[in-house]
């Protein structure tokens, strides 16, 4: 960097000229990635979720670990955690400045997305392979 | 991360409090607002499915999502999907450049919420009636 007069230079400026770090668009895709993918997932998981009121476990547990559900279930639930995460750090970049405070919710999103997805992708594995 | 030391204080541009609300705005607020909400509601379909395998978690998993506070929010989780949803078609097509003139888009804010409605109770009938099936 130069010297001393740095004060003069705006960070815009600072910054002009050496490249992009190569992954400005990857969130944005991958939102929209997800956002279509999700669009017919969301529909089958809420009808197959209002199917299951009034059902008792037994049923319940059969229609979830069958098959075509537990894989549309999966896939929404992949689909949906990778959509979350990205979107509660646009939420948090947004509206928290402060670095440390920052940093560590952006690593707590990381970690429930993560915790939440994979236990309940873990519930209908477990249903699905009758354990 | 190159956090600058020495900010100069330079005007900030206006923000939301100086404009008058308009449909489209609003609707903008309740897209991440959803999202926000969605986002903690997913916590409940991770309940539903491991509570799915075995009859006590169950029962008490039943317990809620039969109390009438359980039935509101798993209506508002499924309202907020939808509304999120169309929310998020609503953008893909603004993202393709079409539908932001002055018409289009307050038809498209407008779709999207009497659309979220609809589209939600009419789901809610379809799954209902297939709950009828058995049980």
């Amino acid at each position: 960097m130069s010297s001393s007069g740095t004060h003069i230079r705006t960070p815009l400026a600072r910054v002009r000229g050496h490249g992009s770090a190569k992954s400005g668009t990857t969130h944005f895709w991958h939102q929209r990635v997800t956002a279509i993918a999700g669009v017919p997932l969301t529909i089958a998981a809420i009808i197959i979720l209002i199917m299951l009121l009034g059902r008792n476990q037994a049923a319940a547990a059969q229609i979830l670990g069958s098959p075509p559900i537990a894989i549309i279930m999966l896939l929404f639930l992949a689909s949906t955690c990778i959509h979350m995460r990205i979107g509660m750090a646009v939420i948090i970049e947004d509206y928290v400045h402060d670095e440390t405070a920052k940093l560590a919710l952006l690593m707590a999103n990381t970690f429930f997305t993560v915790v939440v997805g994979l236990s309940a992708a873990y519930g209908i594995l477990k249903l699905s392979f009758g354990l | 991360m190159a956090e600058t030391k020495a900010r100069a204080v330079r005007p900030l541009s206006p923000h939301l409090q100086i404009y008058r609300p308009m449909l489209t705005m609003v609707m903008s607020i309740v897209h991440r607002i959803t999202g926000f909400g969605l986002y903690f509601g997913m916590i409940l379909v991770a309940w539903w499915f491991i509570a799915a395998g075995g009859p006590n978690g169950y029962a008490r998993f039943e317990w809620f999502i039969g109390s009438w506070i359980g039935r509101l929010i798993l209506f508002g989780y499924t309202w907020a999907l939808v509304h999120h949803m169309l929310g998020g078609i609503r953008h893909l097509i603004w993202d393709t450049g079409h539908g932001l003139g002055p018409n289009e888009r307050e038809w498209l804010v407008a779709a999207n919420l009497i659309g979220s409605i609809v589209i939600t109770v009419i789901l809610w009938i379809i799954g209902l009636l297939a709950m009828g099936g058995s049980s």
